[in-house]
């Protein structure tokens, strides 16, 4: 699974990414984590406010920093 | 109703302690408990029921609602909904090219990037509790009013030139809005207040702690002196010294509001507050990802002045 963190590196992105990580952890799926903070690719996703999650290429959401439990939705379903 | 928290604090440190009145320690101690519970009870409910708004408020239809506006009537909805809108610095670029994709004009765009941080709700719970709610609405409408102005002269000067010539190629993506239920508006509103409060406790009480030493300790007319209506400098300067102060404006206020009471000027005061909000230097950092420098010199010495005059303003009515 490729799980995308959109935004330009602020403490609420960073804090984003470590939620994603602990969230594949438990759930025990082996993921990719990437950091986007190119402009064009995070606004070609449509986000207009950061921090945003892509799983596998399909913005689950943005403008907010998700809980773990939030995530593992994403990534379940 | 706010009453219960100075009658907390006299409870607690004349009661409870026994401290005598009128010393300095006693007073600061007594400040500090009154403004950290007064202040942490309002931004909890206040930043609550805010987000709720906030949550019929996403960029997205904020975007959609201003394309196609012009100048002036544009401006002055983009500053008010700037006030409602979600934003934090982080997003100012992902959020101006997708305004500027859409074809919101750029003078609108920037009404909506100077209100969104300037009129927010940490800053606007803090002016309210500290200050008092006429304070508070000085500080919004001349905030919108500095937003709506320096848009329209942003407006005017047709400077689409000055922005980095890839975003006018970039095409934004389309999402589908998720509609949110109740629950999940709640939940929102809960989360973000969690969000907030936990960046922002370190500054409130560090703030708050300072302001107290200066209320217990500070000679009553020591800043009339240095900073008081005779000095023409006084506001300029506070302006100059806010900029760095960025992001702190919850550290930032309960000290301005301790600095008010021994004689600084509302006119200056208010505009220090603004310099802090408005103008940042990381803000200005991320901006260059989409404006070039003449842009960004332009923005910030249009908002630079018209802070200054409303800082002149308010002196000039009130003195």
């Amino acid at each position: 699974m490729k799980i995308e963190i959109l935004g330009p590196g602020c403490a609420r992105c960073q804090q984003l990414a470590k939620n994603a990580e602990e969230a594949a952890k438990a759930l025990g799926i082996p993921c990719e984590l990437v950091k986007v903070t190119d402009m064009a690719k995070i606004v070609g996703y449509g986000v207009m406010a950061t921090p945003g999650i892509v799983v596998d290429g399909k913005l689950k959401g943005s403008g907010k920093l998700f809980t773990v439990d939030e995530i593992k939705g994403f990534l379940a379903g | 109703m706010l009453k219960i928290f100075t009658m907390l604090a006299n409870l607690v440190v004349y009661d409870w302690l026994g401290m005598e009145k009128g010393r300095h320690l006693t007073e600061a101690l007594h400040f500090f408990i009154e403004d950290t519970t007064k202040i942490f009870f309002l931004l909890t409910v206040i930043i609550f029921f805010v987000s709720i708004i906030r949550s019929f408020f996403t960029p997205e239809r904020t975007r959609r609602f201003l394309s196609g506006k012009k100048l002036f009537l544009g401006n002055i909805l983009a500053a008010m909904l700037g006030v409602v809108t979600p934003f934090c610095s982080c997003s100012a670029c992902p959020l101006f090219i997708g305004f500027v994709e859409s074809g919101i004009p750029l003078g609108v765009t920037f009404s909506f990037l100077i209100s969104s941080p300037m009129v927010n709700e940490v800053a606007l719970v803090l002016l309210f509790g500290l200050f008092g709610w006429k304070i508070a609405g000085l500080y919004l409408i001349s905030g919108l009013l500095v937003a709506i102005v320096a848009g329209i002269v942003i407006g005017k000067l047709n400077l689409e030139r000055y922005v980095q010539d890839y975003v006018w190629q970039i095409r934004m993506g389309e999402v589908q809005e998720a509609v949110m239920s109740w629950r999940e508006r709640i939940e929102y509103a809960r989360g973000y207040v969690k969000d907030i409060l936990r960046r922002i406790w370190p500054y409130v009480l560090g703030g708050i702690g300072v302001g107290a030493l200066i209320h217990g300790y500070v000679p009553e007319d020591f800043l009339l002196r240095y900073a008081g209506p005779g000095n023409p400098l006084a506001v300029p300067i506070a302006v100059l010294i806010g900029v760095p102060l960025y992001s702190n404006a919850a550290g930032v206020i309960p000290v301005v509001q301790a600095v008010m009471s021994k004689g600084l000027p509302l006119g200056t005061t208010l505009a220090f507050m603004m310099a802090v909000t408005a103008l940042s230097l990381p803000e200005a950092t991320i901006l260059t990802q989409v404006l070039k420098k003449e842009l960004l010199i332009i923005f910030f010495g249009t908002v630079s002045v018209a802070i200054i005059l409303v800082g002149y303003l308010f002196n000039f009515i009130l003195s």
